[in-house]
This record gives C-alpha cells, sequence and structure tokens, in this order.
C-alpha cells in the first residue's frame, strides 16, 4: 500500500465533510428563504447579498450563548448524546458514489469514501444507530417534555425503518447489487423511480419520518413538548442537534438520489451526448471523461429533493401521533411488502423471457396496489368522520 | 505482532470490559449502553474476520433493533433508574463455575486445532461473500431447511406475540 492511497482517501474524506458542512450552512438559508416565499414573507436578506452571510451570524450567535446543564441531567450521557446524534449524519455518507470510476494522474479513482460490497446494507445500519442520540438526549435530560419526545422518536423510528428497509431491497432487486456504484450503474438507461414509483414514492415518505421532519417532526412538536428531545440543550450542544437534522436531510436526499433518480448519473434526455458523465472531452491536446459533471448532477437532484422536503413543510400540518403510527404499520408496511413482492416477480419475469419491456409489469401492478392502498385510508378516514357525528 | 494482532487485542479487551460492565453497573440505561459497546466489539471482531456482511447485519439487528427495545421498555417501566436489591444471589458460584468450564472446555478443544497459530489467507480477488452467502441459504445442498424452519419459528413467536397483546374483552385492538 503505498502513501498516494492515504492522500487519496483524505481528499475524498475532507470533501465529503466539507460538502455536507457548508451544505448545511447554506440549507439553513436555503430553508428560511424558501419557506418566507411560500409563505408570502421576504425572510433573512440582510446578511451580506441576499442574506448569503446569514449562517455565518447564526454560527457565531450559537458559539457565544450560554451552555446549561440540569442539575440533575446524567452528565455523561448528556454530553454524549449530541455527538452519538451528529456523528452518523456525516459517516452515511462515506458510501455514496458521487461520480464514475476513471483513470486520473494514471491511477483509477473510484469517488466514494468506501465502495464496500454492503453499501445498501451501510446505510440501514447507520440509520438504525441514529436513534440513540435522541432517545439518549431525551433521557438523560431529566426533563418529562424531552423524556416523551424520546421515546415517541425511537417508536416513530423504528415504526419506519422497516418500511425504510423495504425500500432498500427494492433498489438492490432492480440493480441487482448491493454495491451503489453497481446500482447508479443500473440505472443508465432508465431510473429506478420510473420502474418502481410507488417505491420511490414510499421511500420519500418514510424518509421524511426517518428525519424528524414535517408532517412526522413528532419528536419535537413544540405545542405538547414545547421542543421535544432537545428542550435542555443550549448553545453549541443544541447547535449539533440542528447540525445533524439538516445533514441528515442532505445525507438522505443524496440516498434518494442514488437509488431512485440516477444517482450521479446524467438526466435521460442528456444521455449519449457530450455532457453525459461517459462522455470523453478533447479539448486543445487533452483527452479526458467529463467525471467532474457527476457531483453537479448530484447536487442538482438532491437541491430539488430537498426543495420537496421543505415545500412539504410549508404546506402540510402535522399529522395526529395514533394516526403516524398507523399509517405506519398498517398502510406503509403491507404497501412496502407488496410492492418488493411485485418488484421480485417484475425482474424474475423479465429474466426468463429475457426481454426488459417486461419490467412494464412493476411500474403497472405497483400502481394498483398503491391506489388500492389510498382506497383503504379513504374508507378509514370516512368512517372515522361519520363516527363522530 | 503484525497489526491485525493489535487491532485484535484492543477490541477483545474493549468488548470484554463492556460486557464485564453490562452485568456491573447498576444503572439499567448504562448497562443498556455498555451492551450497545459490547455487541458493537463483536461487530467489529467479525469485520476483522473479512466478514463484511455479518459485521453490518450485527449492526443492525443487535444494535439497531434489539438493544434500542431495550432501552425503550426501561425508559417506558422504570421510574428509578438505579436498581438497588443485591446483586448477586444464592447460586452465583454454580454459574461462575460453568463459566469457567464452558471456557476450560473451549480452550482445550481449541489448543490442538491447527487454525489456531496460522492467519487467515487473504480472500481471493473479487469474490462475492454475499451472493456465496445468499445461496448457500436457499440451495438444497447446503442450509435451506434450517432457514425455513427458522423462518416458521419466527413466525410462531410473532403469531405468539399478537395473541399475548390482543385483548379479547374489547373483541378489537383498535380503540
Amino acid at each position: 500500500m503505498d502513501w498516494t492511497i492515504w492522500v487519496e482517501w483524505l481528499i475524498k474524506s475532507l470533501f465529503v465533510v466539507f460538502a455536507l458542512l457548508t451544505g448545511f450552512a447554506y440549507l439553513t438559508l436555503y430553508e428560511r428563504r424558501a419557506l418566507a416565499k411560500i409563505q408570502v414573507r421576504i425572510g433573512p436578506n440582510r446578511a451580506g447579498w441576499q442574506g448569503l452571510l446569514q449562517p455565518v451570524a447564526d454560527a457565531v450567535k450559537l458559539i457565544f450563548k450560554e451552555e446549561l446543564t440540569p442539575a440533575k441531567a446524567d452528565k455523561l450521557v448528556f454530553f454524549w448524546a449530541p455527538i452519538i446524534t451528529m456523528v452518523p449524519s456525516i459517516v452515511i455518507a462515506a458510501v455514496i458514489p458521487f461520480g464514475p470510476t476513471t483513470t486520473l494522474f494514471g491511477r483509477t479513482i473510484v469517488f466514494s469514501v468506501a465502495n464496500i460490497n454492503v453499501g445498501v446494507l451501510f446505510l440501514m445500519a447507520v440509520a438504525s444507530i441514529a436513534v440513540y442520540g435522541i432517545v439518549l438526549a431525551g433521557w438523560s435530560s431529566n426533563n418529562k417534555y424531552a423524556m416523551l419526545g424520546g421515546l415517541r422518536s425511537s417508536a416513530q423510528m423504528i415504526s419506519y425503518e422497516l418500511s425504510l428497509g423495504l425500500g432498500f431491497v427494492t433498489a438492490i432487486l432492480l440493480g441487482n447489487s448491493m454495491n451503489l456504484h453497481d446500482i447508479v450503474d443500473a440505472q443508465r438507461n432508465v431510473w429506478f423511480a420510473v420502474v418502481q414509483p410507488v417505491g420511490a414514492l414510499i421511500f420519500m415518505i418514510v424518509t421524511l419520518a426517518e428525519v424528524n421532519r414535517a408532517p412526522f417532526d413528532m419528536p419535537e412538536a413544540e405545542q405538547e413538548l414545547t421542543a421535544g428531545y432537545h428542550s435542555e440543550y443550549s448553545g453549541m450542544k443544541f447547535a449539533l442537534f440542528f447540525m445533524a437534522e439538516y445533514q441528515k436531510m442532505i445525507a438522505i436526499s443524496m440516498i434518494a438520489a442514488t437509488l431512485f433518480f440516477g444517482g450521479y448519473r446524467e438526466f435521460w434526455f442528456l444521455k449519449d451526448t457530450f455532457l453525459s458523465v461517459d462522455a470523453i472531452w478533447n479539448i486543445g491536446p487533452w483527452q479526458f471523461q467529463a467525471w467532474f459533471l457527476g457531483p453537479i448532477y448530484m447536487l442538482l437532484k438532491v437541491v430539488v429533493l430537498l426543495f420537496f422536503m421543505i415545500w412539504i413543510r410549508a404546506t402540510w400540518p402535522r399529522i395526529r401521533y395514533d394516526r403516524l403510527m398507523s399509517f405506519g404499520w398498517k398502510v406503509l408496511l403491507p404497501l412496502s411488502l407488496a410492492v418488493v413482492f411485485i418488484s421480485a416477480v417484475g425482474v424474475l419475469v423479465a429474466q426468463q423471457f429475457d426481454n426488459n419491456w417486461y419490467l412494464a409489469i412493476i411500474p403497472i401492478f405497483s400502481s394498483v396496489a398503491g391506489l388500492v392502498a389510498v382506497g383503504f385510508v379513504d374508507q378509514a378516514l370516512r368512517r372515522k368522520s361519520y363516527a363522530s357525528h | 505482532m503484525t497489526t491485525a494482532q493489535i487491532i485484535f487485542l484492543v477490541v477483545a479487551a474493549v468488548t470484554l470490559v463492556s460486557a464485564f460492565m453490562v452485568v456491573t453497573t447498576r444503572n439499567l440505561i448504562h448497562a443498556a449502553l455498555w451492551l450497545v459497546a459490547t455487541l458493537f466489539g463483536v461487530a467489529v471482531t467479525y469485520a476483522l474476520l473479512n466478514a463484511n456482511f455479518l459485521a453490518v447485519v450485527q449492526v443492525v439487528v443487535y444494535i439497531g433493533a434489539i438493544a434500542i427495545l431495550f432501552i425503550f421498555a426501561v425508559m417506558l417501566t422504570r421510574k428509578e433508574m438505579r436498581d438497588q436489591g443485591p446483586q448477586l444471589n444464592s447460586a452465583w458460584w454454580i454459574s461462575a463455575l460453568l463459566a469457567v468450564l464452558t471456557f476450560g472446555g473451549l480452550v482445550g478443544m481449541l489448543w490442538g486445532w491447527k487454525g489456531m497459530d496460522t492467519l487467515a489467507s487473504e480472500m481471493p480477488v473479487g469474490f462475492d461473500s454475499v451472493s456465496a452467502l445468499g445461496d448457500a441459504l436457499i440451495s438444497p445442498n447446503a442450509f435451506v431447511l434450517p432457514f425455513e424452519v427458522a423462518s416458521v419459528l419466527l413466525l410462531a413467536a410473532l403469531v405468539g406475540a399478537v395473541y399475548v397483546a390482543f385483548n379479547p374483552r374489547s373483541g378489537d385492538s383498535r380503540k
């Protein structure tokens, strides 16, 4: 093992960490400006041009704020909880590919920090560790609101993790691999969101619940729980929870883009043009692959997916807690099981007849399953509204 | 000593110390956290043995699901997190004896095994252990029968849990 591989790892890790940290800072500004536009306000636009320095001002404010530790808190766990929340939100990005494999300076470069064979499972493992920070923060604060927030979040995240796992299984089935590079390459011709639209939709709903975003932001429902699990946190410790939430939003959008929207690959209408990530560019004496378009396409897709998250927060009310749980267990879980089954059957039929057009049965049947689920929800809600009159 | 050996010794020491702390600490949540550390040590040991899939599954299943359910249950049921009662009962020496005998038996069995002092061979390049494992689990020549039996057992446990939780008086789990 020569020293250049260490340099390569260092550069890639720094790139991912800095992308997430600056992404977090500007995502807060993006969210506040977008929310303001939707609610016919102006939003922060005073610090710097169009408010571009607002994240810096927020950071300085948070650093100089006083930090309190409740007298009867469990000091050690109280200290570690924000760190345990923060670390998985960065580590999860380690397996996400952000460019095609290419040759640079005479060496083959793989554009992900760790190209492991069980990449999808790694995502699942890190996502399941993320629950700990919230639960421990809620418990160690020695505050009933915080404790209830922690309990709610653990119940919610465990319940929705099942459907999240089945969403991963759908992508594994269609991509025929657990390696994220292979999954992205399998979407060369058509995105998995087109092959399996219902699976992609379920995945997006479940990721909202996993990162505790509206309308599933039960753990911090301010009308009921003041601020939920981070009620007792202030200053930089609070900022760590804040950072973790926004970094999880970015990371989960990257994952959704990778699994269902073609990852770093170009949009379908740019295929085989000079804007494809496989294209070879000839500029003067140099000839090189357009690998640098990969991170740009990834960024575009992530920004669009993040906009959907912000849009949902601006327009939808919070769902009631018992309905949240019954939606997760009685609607999403059976539906995602059906979606996995339909995908598996479709892939097998296409293999059997050796014709990829047979994959068309996947979107047809899964759309039918999705409509049936919507019908059941509609019926249940009607029954409830009659019962109350 | 090679790097792998040093890493293994450190990981094993951390795992054992955490396992000891699980049974000695009086705070139940702390015990659950030490258990998480132990399970994580086991996951690292799997990773050192080139069993990537098992290592990740260990984290998903044990740390991500089972240990979090422990914490959840403790937080829901206990007001006071500290356990005040005695930590040993009168049969402690029998358990200690059994543990020592089991450990002695394992050491005695492995002493004569020639795999003890040979290094693990490198994995061949391009060897996909995940698909090999998947093939083995559904192949009639390998483990399909135990795999299916375990699935049926889990299904039975699931049905049993629903039966225990179901309240026949209300007639309906919906409120």
